[in-house]
């Protein structure tokens, strides 16, 4: 894992006693409120629906253990005892003081974290495949170049004050783990020739109108990955709309000027600015990658483990469900649920992050990862172990197995906390999976993902759920519309809007609807809903959803 | 009389000639005015240029950092002005990207004082983009 450097550290007290002035200053009316909204922005701190929240990176979802056990901390000390990690791999708490805040950067700071530029208009945390360096399909681990890019980006001075946010996501391996074409930018390393480098992906997006990236560079060498990216960010902080918030992301510049018009712009300012590079962010690169080095995996006797798997069925289920392919012999990725039915998807309390921590410690190379399915990850962890990890979480109400089934809900907070939303989420993401629970049918159902957004910005990326569900606001009253057909992947879709919304007492049913027409119409259990969907075509869901509609025509 | 804020805080303005708009017929100005919105490689660049003040009427409105920049990569070496409603906490991004100086307002400089302009202006300390770039 990346250590920070004296540079990183000096940057960070310095950040974080700026902000503390800032603050002071706001209360002291030298910085209206205006004026001090970017600058607590550009420092994670959100104004919500009633309090102020903190939101925390896990810089491309890494984590060891101290850093975990300092979220607890947090929790417990300044917040109600838990947290929510989010889609783009933040923490957030819901509850904190404005005048504690400056304290809990300073805590974060002595592991190496912080909040810098986690909201407002400028480069976000940038966030990767959450299997990095553990994945059997990777090509290459992509957190040395998100490192790299966290650097370049934070407190870049020419991009702190752009038109709107902008994401950027890199994927390592075959399979696109990190929704890389619904950001900003997207990076997705590739081999040609022996050569490492990226295909880059720009103007992805989701919210009202929901975008596709569109590739803009097939191969870009990697030692040409910052002046290009800035040469991307350059031109859209330039001509970029900002007229018009909902206009504003490039997304819609590349739409309005079309993609060729892009990157003929990009690819002139690239050659300007590629000079200006000599050479330093190389060997900084170098030294990243140093300390990104595979575990020390260790050979261990896994008969325990493959006896519990004969004889313990709720553990085989567990294992089979929640436990992925890794790179090395005999080891396993361990996808720990946030996703407990009836829980609040992406909610972990200081205790569930201790123990966390402290399975990871034991087992698992001291090491964690948030998922941008809003799970904890165990990227390394020996065969052997599994049912020790099992029961410690079992105790805790951490052993759900049902990672990639239709309970593990990505939901937005939602109206319960977001002053933005316009419809409840983690209701309906309880009260679905709860049903799903009832019904027995979540396991026959398979591979599902289900995603649920409390209005039209689309935090929970309903777009590209193969059910998406967005919660709208009509008359005082919310209601939900179902979309189906999306997805998140390399394949990469938007869903498509199957009718009217349903109100909050009908949606379940919906869904369930929906579901069970999936189940007649698969030719095989092999075949998923988004295989059937796109076989199928909206039609038959259609008429599943409203049967009344269907008879009357 | 506006304030002009530099390494050393708060000066008084020193440049006495006119400023031209890039539109002006006149073809070799000492100094141009430019607005936020102008795409930087439509400025000519004439020999005689001395000033560009580029003015910035919402602090919010980043444009003008980017435009600094692409002036000096285009060669520019003259005196660069970011002229507007900035915060100090913008003087050390104004710096970094180029600008030279920033000119602001009486009434501004009288709410966000000098000392705090000066708590900013150590720009080439903790800066990522020199550690990058050299």
């Amino acid at each position: 894992m990346y250590k920070y450097t004296e540079f990183d550290k000096a940057f960070l007290l310095q950040r974080n006693s700026q902000f503390r002035a800032q603050v002071q200053r706001r209360i002291n009316g030298q910085l209206t409120e205006e004026e001090f909204k970017p600058l607590r922005l550009m420092n994670g701190l959100y104004l919500q629906l009633h309090a102020y929240m903190l939101r925390v990176a896990i810089p491309y979802g890494t984590l060891n253990s101290a850093q975990m056990r300092q979220l607890a901390y947090i929790a417990q000390t300044w917040d109600k005892g838990y947290g929510h990690f989010t889609t783009r791999q933040n923490i957030q708490y819901n509850w904190p003081k404005l005048s504690d805040v400056p304290d809990i950067l300073d805590t974060l700071a002595e592991v190496n974290l912080h909040a810098i530029q986690t909201s407002g208009n400028t480069i976000r945390n940038v966030t990767a495949d959450h299997f990095a360096g553990a994945a059997a399909d990777e090509i290459c681990d992509p957190r040395p170049y998100a490192e790299l890019i966290r650097q370049w980006s934070t407190d870049h001075p020419e991009f702190q004050f752009l038109g709107r946010k902008f994401k950027i996501a890199i994927n390592g391996a075959i399979q696109d783990r990190a929704v890389i074409r619904a950001h900003d930018i997207g990076l997705q390393i590739i081999q040609k020739e022996h050569k490492l480098g990226f295909k880059v992906i720009v103007g992805g997006g989701l919210g009202r109108t929901p975008m596709i990236g569109k590739t803009i560079r097939k191969f870009l060498p990697e030692s040409d990955l910052l002046p290009y990216i800035e040469a991307i960010l350059s031109v859209f902080n330039q001509s970029g709309r900002r007229d018009n918030k909902y206009k504003a992301r490039i997304k819609i510049t590349v739409h309005e000027k079309g993609i060729e018009d892009i990157r003929t712009l990009v690819e002139d300012r690239f050659h300007r600015i590629r000079p200006t590079y000599k050479g330093l962010d190389q060997n900084i690169l170098e030294s990243i990658k140093m300390q990104f080095p595979p575990p020390q995996f260790v050979k261990a006797d896994s008969t325990h483990f493959e006896q519990t798997y004969e004889t313990d069925p709720i553990f085989r289920s567990w294992v089979d469900i929640n436990t992925s392919e890794h790179k090395a012999d005999n080891y396993v990725i361990v996808s720990i649920s946030l996703k407990g039915h009836g829980q609040t998807p992406g909610d972990a309390t200081t205790k569930q992050m201790q123990v966390m921590a402290q399975v990871a410690e034991d087992y698992g190379h001291n090491e964690l990862r948030i998922s941008h399915e809003q799970n904890v990850i165990l990227p390394h962890v020996h065969k052997s172990n599994l049912p020790q990890i099992y029961k410690a979480l079992r105790n805790h109400g951490l052993a759900t197995a049902n990672i990639g089934l239709i309970s593990d809900i990505i939901a937005c907070p939602g109206m319960d906390y977001c002053a933005l939303a316009t419809a409840r989420s983690i209701p309906i993401a309880q009260d679905i999976a709860g049903r799903f629970k009832a019904l027995k049918i979540e396991h026959e159902i398979g591979p599902l993902k289900l995603k649920i957004s409390g209005c039209i910005n689309a935090c929970g990326h309903h777009h590209v759920g193969h059910i998406g569900i967005l919660g709208l606001e009509r008359a005082g009253k919310e209601y939900y519309q179902i979309t189906i057909g999306g997805d998140a992947t390399s394949t990469a879709a938007i869903g498509e809007r199957v009718g009217p919304g349903f109100s909050a007492e009908e949606i379940v049913d919906a869904v369930e609807r929906l579901i069970y027409a999936y189940l007649d119409m698969r030719k095989e259990p092999e075949e998923t809903f988004l295989r059937t969907y796109q076989r199928v075509g909206l039609a038959p869901f259609k008429t599943a959803l409203y049967p009344k509609t269907a008879l009357a025509a | 009389m506006p304030v002009i804020v530099t390494d050393s805080g708060f000066q008084s303005d020193d440049w006495v000639g006119d400023y031209c708009k890039p539109c002006d017929p006149g073809s070799n100005p000492q100094a141009l005015d430019l607005s936020s919105d102008i795409d930087p490689d439509t400025v000519l660049l004439h020999s005689n240029l001395q000033m560009i003040r580029v003015n910035i009427h919402n602090f919010a409105d980043g444009r003008g950092f980017t435009i600094a920049r692409q002036l000096r990569l285009r060669g520019f070496k003259g005196r660069l002005r970011a002229r507007g409603n900035l915060i100090s906490d913008q003087y050390t991004m104004a710096r970094r990207s180029g600008f030279d100086e920033i000119e602001i307002t009486d009434e501004l400089a009288k709410r966000q004082t000098e000392s705090e302009w000066l708590f900013r202006s150590k720009w080439k300390e903790n800066d990522y983009q020199s550690l990058l770039r050299g």
